[in-house]
């Protein structure tokens, strides 16, 4: 094992070793298919098509992508921060809950100018607050983080079931549903908001809220590498002994990250309550937060990765649902599948072909046996 | 009076067959993290293990040989997970995240493909399922007031897994204990330079205990398919391997202590559908969702240090790395 001693070239880690891994991910994908006597070539067709053959489903695509952005900058935080944070999915439920209580309860009484912004800091704020505790935890009473935002998703999902049974549930109603909101509280969604510009396109659950992962994106590229928070927070992250000689506080490094990392996770509620629902639900987060990890690692932690990883993971999920509506023989857990080949072979298995790239790579530039000596 | 006991037994009865799944998986996450690889994929492997039981059971109709193919499929996980986290030094925590979404995922596909039943499985004959024995004696002494009760409801009339996974928690103290394996497999948990020091593989002793791990798993997810349920079902293990891994975390990575943590939340979750709809006198309804919480919320009160201290294995989530 050679791993370390030697250098790669930057493109060969940052982009070959990436793309072999994805290339890896949808080769396994593709024995699945046929596995399950599906030609893959004809449901790649398919899935493409659902995903950007029509207005709809580009509309779908981008809605789903929305999410995948929020989520996979969350994760992307914390891990800068060394840190898993695996809570995305508990942090994303209750953002929403932050979101849908304010449309509630003030959405009638105040305008949609001011509603709309303050909503959407409680998402933030809710969701921040449940990555706090865990963080907290972490940094001042040693728990592990991953044990305790595991934990944490799973008291998410018994609060939501409690309050939408038992508290926030519209009287007269059968299903665990809250009142709908005031419409003056609603995110406009992409189709209404182009038609004020004369701009015509189908009906879909796209709105605004992308444009609000855009700039969260933006928002950590300048936090991460353009600030002293965002700085603290690689240190810590890459070499923590390193951090408190420079005087840097773990503690707070961590408390910092982990509630960036759970606001950005709460803004899913945004997307999905005030864009889609108009009200409280059960489960309108489910997946998101654990997609985040693959998308966190498929990206590389760089929000411009994300957002490509997000548009890939955004076309296989519109995709996906169109090739389980298309083919009897598939259903949407597909998408699933592939979704946990990706997090195997970018995530897990990450560095699965470097010893022989790295071969390769020494045989081809004719330094190998030099440096086998050296070392 | 006697109703009261009833209803005890009963729910004493109930926390034996919820804790079964919980004990077994329990104690295959100690194997593996005792050796120092944590497996957050318990949960993934209990549902892989009880999607094969179902599906070989329902093929070949027998609830053995399902139960073996429920093992061969957790083994085979378990590996993977070593050839991630052990081989390829691989995060453990983001490989144990892809096992449950792969088994997730792949339950399904599968299950539609095979049965096409929506990804179900068809459900089980008697034959091919594990059903209760009664031990000797169970209606003999069914009358006998208060014990006869209690081993005819309680001790007698269980399938043959759940004795499997009691008798299993000291035998894993034996193992872990008493063994020369188990002195390494600790070892290796806490100092495994020592162990490569001394001439034993850190790689085969790992590697090992995740099989370990695998063959558990494998039994539980047996376990819920097979014998507590007749068919698979979408998501079935629902959460209860990562209350396994709490309870491990709750016990403190030791066998006795963890089957105490298991029959807690099980007792916490017999008790939950018991009071669901029932007020108690002076406290009023206690929400369902409440004591099914309870689990976590207790683990988390424990991780945070206010019940006694939870100290992991030193080198648990750290890869190996043998030139140093």
């Amino acid at each position: 094992m050679s791993q370390g001693s030697h250098e790669m070239p930057f493109w060969m880690d940052a982009i070959l070793l990436p793309f072999l891994n994805i290339v890896t991910a949808f080769a396994a994908t593709a024995v699945i298919f046929l596995a399950i006597g599906v030609d893959p070539v004809e449901a790649t067709q398919i899935l493409l098509f659902g995903a950007f053959g029509y207005e709809e489903g580009i509309g779908y695509t981008l809605f789903f992508t929305t999410n995948f952005i929020f989520t996979g900058l969350a994760v992307a935080v914390a891990f800068h921060a060394g840190l898993f944070n695996i809570g995305g999915e508990g942090q994303a439920y209750i953002g929403g809950l932050g979101a849908g209580m304010l449309c509630l309860f003030l959405g009638q009484w105040l305008p949609g100018l001011l509603v709309i912004p303050l909503a959407i800091v409680a998402a933030a704020l809710f969701g921040a607050a449940w990555a706090y505790i865990p963080a907290y935890l972490q940094a001042y009473r040693g728990s592990h983080i991953v044990i305790t935002t595991i934990m944490f998703n799973f008291l998410a999902s018994s609060l939501m079931v409690y309050l939408m049974v038992d508290v926030l549930k519209e009287d007269g109603q059968q299903s665990p549903q809250s009142a709908e909101f005031a419409e003056s509280s609603w995110l406009y969604s992409m189709h209404d908001f182009l038609a004020i510009f004369g701009v015509e396109i189908e009906a879909s659950p796209l709105n605004l809220s992308i444009f609000l992962a855009l700039l969260a994106a933006v928002f950590v590229w300048i936090f991460i590498w353009h600030t002293r928070w965002g700085y603290e927070i690689r240190t810590i992250g890459s070499n923590a002994t390193a951090g408190v000689y420079a005087g840097i506080k773990p503690a707070r490094v961590i408390v910092l990250s982990m509630c960036i990392s759970g606001a950005l996770a709460g803004m899913v509620g945004v997307n999905e309550v005030m864009g889609v629902h108009h009200r409280l639900m059960l489960d309108f987060h489910v997946g998101y937060g654990f997609a985040g990890i693959a998308v966190a690692l498929m990206g590389r932690n760089h929000p411009v990765g994300i957002i490509l990883a997000a548009l890939l993971f955004g076309v296989l999920y519109q995709g996906g649902a169109e090739l389980a509506f298309e083919m009897s023989n598939i259903n949407r857990d597909i998408v699933v599948v592939m979704q946990g080949l990706v997090i195997l072979f970018s995530g897990a298995l990450e560095f699965m072909y470097r010893p022989w790239l790295m071969r390769m790579y020494l045989a081809i530039s004719g330094r190998g046996d030099k440096q086998e000596v050296a070392a | 009076m006697n109703d009261w006991f009833t209803i005890f037994i009963l729910t004493l009865d109930a926390t034996m067959r919820v804790s079964t799944p919980l004990i077994l998986a329990a104690l295959a996450g100690l194997f593996s993290e005792r050796s120092g690889v944590v497996d957050i994929s318990l949960e993934g492997k209990m549902l892989a293990g009880a999607f094969a039981a179902a599906a070989v059971a329902s093929i070949a109709g027998s609830a053995w040989i399902g139960l073996l193919a429920a093992i061969a499929v957790s083994i085979v996980l378990a590996l993977l997970h070593g050839f991630a986290c052990i081989t390829h030094r691989g995060n453990q925590v983001v490989s144990g995240v892809a096992i449950n979404i792969l088994a997730a995922g792949l339950t399904m596909v599968l299950g539609l493909h095979w049965f096409k039943q929506g990804g179900q499985t068809p459900r089980l004959d008697n034959e091919a399922r594990f059903l209760s024995l009664d031990l000797p004696g169970a209606q003999a002494v069914a009358d006998v007031p208060y014990l006869g009760k209690i081993y005819e409801e309680l001790i007698s009339g269980h399938n043959i897994l759940v004795y499997v996974a009691f008798l299993m928690v000291p035998f894993t103290y034996w193992v872990v204990y008493k063994t020369r394996f188990g002195l390494r497999l600790r070892a290796v948990g806490e100092n495994p330079n020592a162990v490569d020091t001394a001439g034993i593989s850190v790689v085969k002793i790992r590697y090992l205990a995740v099989i370990c791990t695998g063959i558990l798993c494998g039994i539980a997810g047996a376990y819920i398919s097979t014998a507590h349920n007749a068919q698979f079902v979408r998501d079935m293990t629902a959460g209860q391997g990562f209350i396994a891994l709490a309870a491990l975390i709750f016990g403190k990575w030791r066998p006795f202590q963890v089957l105490f943590a298991c029959l807690l939340f099980g007792f916490l979750d017999a008790l939950a559908v018991r009071l669901q709809g029932v007020s108690l006198p002076g406290i009023g309804e206690i929400p369902v969702q409440f004591i099914e919480a309870l689990p976590y919320l207790l683990t988390v009160i424990l991780l945070a240090g206010f019940i006694g201290k939870a100290v992991a294995p030193k080198a648990s989530g750290i890869p190996y790395v043998k030139e140093r």
